[in-house]
């Protein structure tokens, strides 16, 4: 088991840049996630660490060991692709056997580990079967007992879930945490779905366009986005954009929105704040203004989105669509076309600086 | 249920019958009828031909037992068969890989038409351009002697490496095409997985390659070493004295010597020994892949 320190890494196809001065530390036995839009570097970045791409410049290394000029064979990591890439001339057992064999570990010595990884994704019986016998949720725990069974330093996961449906998805989600607690397995893990990565990792990456743009702890991210893009892409966001009054924005009409948390930035400068639609008050008249709800604005419901234990309000503000969620708690509900006034705290307003 | 199933198939089986005949027809007629024909003519003394006396005999086959000269000769056939069918193997299958997992888009195509070349020439004129390249004072005498500093003679004209030669460079096509379509349905990431447990590029090629290419592998195989046992151009132009295998023979009997009889029971005999060899091979082999 080893951290991977990934530093100054970049990588060009061509003309493009898949991956820009990208840096990173994954500590030894954490979960992270790396998360981006498709083209972001995501891939590149995991396949870097894997050893199947060589980076242009840049160090990679694994527990201390610098590996960027390393092949993958020679890497020790265990990796689990996008559609398991199951051996389909193989059993079950004899795909998780592989990496064993290849080693040329004695017989017996492999016939124990392959049945104790078996048994640790809860598969211990169907060591005989072939791969296309297998529902995909049990392709995917073949695919990652094969590639834990020969004891990897880092376990890569390239959108394993991603073939999956959404009840199993989530059940694999809780499956593949218990497993990686279990063997204390630095794990990273490559996603585009932002749920998959909150619920899941310890820490997580986002990248666009190649850039690491933040990282950090998943509250962190989602409490203190640093851009627009880290705001909108993990979770949702209203954003409002305007000149920057050193604790908060003046809005174009000059209305003034105060930010507890965020950035510390001039005033005169152009920035944006982020605050998420579940920390906004809704209302139709607008109660006593206090220090968790400084900042008010008012509005004109469009439309309602019923989802059973909440409702997303969509409101028309100044030419801006502002979303709402409110938790169903059994309070009236508010029709389409009315007036509101919406609320909410500093402390729930994040500034940004202008991208 | 099984009613309706059986109605649905009968009617399927009828809108698919006018599909179905042509080719039937033509199977029927282009080669079913002429081998019917050529059975009969098996057990024959002689031709029917201009009212010459003929009766039914088994001699024709006794003939292949009672001379061992047939025996030495389809022997020889079938280790030509097999020589030739491990070189396109060893030829074709590393270009087949480097085809399907190596090149992209324009070198590939530009590769693989290099590939099917030879199936678009004239076999004549095909075995005709390496008896000038392989005769003494041809193409290849000639540039090799240009390039060394010593004086040496190639003649592999009239020889048995003349024969693999030229019987290797018509058959490899088909051993590149069939492996070529089964390694290209072999994703990447499957060799991607086993370098990332550890395996060297080598011993995935051996583990998890070959044996998912297999199925392209006995197919090439199959389509190479059949016809290569019975075949007579290549031993006769390029083999010249040494050029005289079953095939030839065969020939001979409905060319030259004109007994179509023997020359049909040969042939029988031929097809009777290459279905068993198939037969014995295809589970050894089924089980390989």
């Amino acid at each position: 088991m080893a951290g991977v320190q990934v530093s100054n890494v970049s990588r060009s196809f061509g003309a493009h840049k898949a991956l820009d001065n990208v840096s990173i530390d994954f500590a030894d036995g954490g979960f992270y996630a790396l998360l981006g839009p498709s083209g972001s570097g995501k891939t590149t970045l995991l396949r870097q660490i894997a050893g199947f791409d060589f980076p242009d410049s840049g160090r990679i290394s694994i527990g201390g060991e610098s590996v960027e000029r390393v092949p993958v064979e020679k890497r020790r990591i265990g990796m689990v692709f996008q559609n398991y890439a199951l051996f389909p001339n193989m059993s079950v057992a004899d795909n998780v056997a592989f990496g064993l064999s290849v080693r040329g570990e004695a017989k017996a010595v492999i016939a124990a580990e392959v049945q104790r990884a078996l048994d640790l994704v809860q598969l211990g019986k169907l060591g005989g079967r072939r791969p296309h016998q297998l529902s995909g949720g049990q392709r995917q725990r073949v695919a990652l007992a094969r590639a834990i069974v020969t004891k990897p330093r880092v376990l890569l996961l390239d959108e394993p879930l991603g073939a999956l449906d959404k009840a199993l998805r989530v059940d694999m989600q809780i499956e593949l945490k218990r497993i990686q607690r279990e063997i204390g397995i630095t794990t990273i893990f490559v996603t585009h779905d932002q749920e998959e990565a909150l619920t899941m990792s310890d820490r997580i990456g986002i990248l666009r366009d190649g850039r690491l743009v933040q990282e950090g702890p998943p509250e962190e991210i989602y409490d203190r986005p640093k851009s627009e893009f880290a705001a909108t892409f993990l979770g949702d966001a209203n954003i409002f954009r305007g000149d920057s009054t050193g604790n908060g924005i003046r809005l174009p009409d000059g209305t003034a929105i105060a930010a507890g948390v965020g950035a510390a930035l001039a005033a005169g400068a152009k920035a944006s704040c982020a605050v998420r639609p579940e920390r906004i008050r809704i209302a139709t008249d607008g109660g006593a203004s206090d220090a968790t709800n400084a900042n008010m604005l008012k509005g004109q419901v469009s439309k309602r989105i019923f989802a059973g234990n909440n409702s997303t309000y969509f409101v028309e503000r100044a030419g801006q669509t502002l979303k709402v969620i409110v938790q169903n708690t059994g309070a009236d509900r508010l029709a389409e076309g009315q007036n509101v006034v919406l609320r909410w705290s500093p402390e729930s307003t994040v500034l940004i600086a202008a991208s | 249920m099984a009613v309706e199933g059986a109605v649905a198939s009968r009617s399927g089986l009828r809108s698919a019958l006018p599909l179905l005949a042509p080719a039937y027809l033509w199977l029927t007629v282009a080669i079913f009828l002429p081998l019917s024909a050529m059975v009969f003519f098996s057990f024959m003394t002689d031709l029917p031909l201009s009212g010459k006396p003929w009766a039914f005999t088994l001699g024709n086959y006794a003939a292949f037992f009672s001379q061992s000269l047939y025996l030495t000769l389809l022997l020889a056939s079938l280790r030509l068969g097999l020589e030739v069918t491990l070189w396109c193997v060893v030829i074709g299958y590393p270009a087949a890989y480097v085809l399907a997992k190596v090149l992209k888009g324009r070198s590939r195509e530009a590769i693989f038409l290099l590939v099917i070349l030879p199936f678009w020439s004239n076999g004549l004129v095909r075995i005709f351009s390496w008896a000038m390249v392989l005769r003494e004072g041809g193409i290849l005498d000639t540039a090799l002697n240009a390039v060394l500093p010593f004086k040496i003679n190639i003649d592999l004209m009239y020889s048995y490496p003349a024969v693999i030669i030229g019987l290797v460079h018509s058959y490899v096509p088909y051993m590149v095409l069939t492996c070529y379509l089964t390694l290209q349905a072999i994703d990447d990431s499957l060799i991607e997985a086993g370098r990332s447990l550890g395996a060297s590029r080598l011993q995935v090629l051996k583990r998890v390659i070959i044996p998912l290419s297999m199925p392209g592998l006995v197919a090439g195989a199959a389509l190479i070493f059949v016809p290569v046992v019975g075949s007579f151009m290549e031993p006769r132009i390029l083999g010249g004295r040494t050029g005289t295998f079953y095939g030839t023979v065969i020939e001979d009997q409905f060319v030259a010597v004109f007994n179509w009889p023997l020359g049909a029971a040969l042939s029988f005999i031929l097809l009777a020994v290459v279905l068993v060899i198939l037969a014995i091979a295809s589970p050894v082999l089924r089980r390989a892949a």
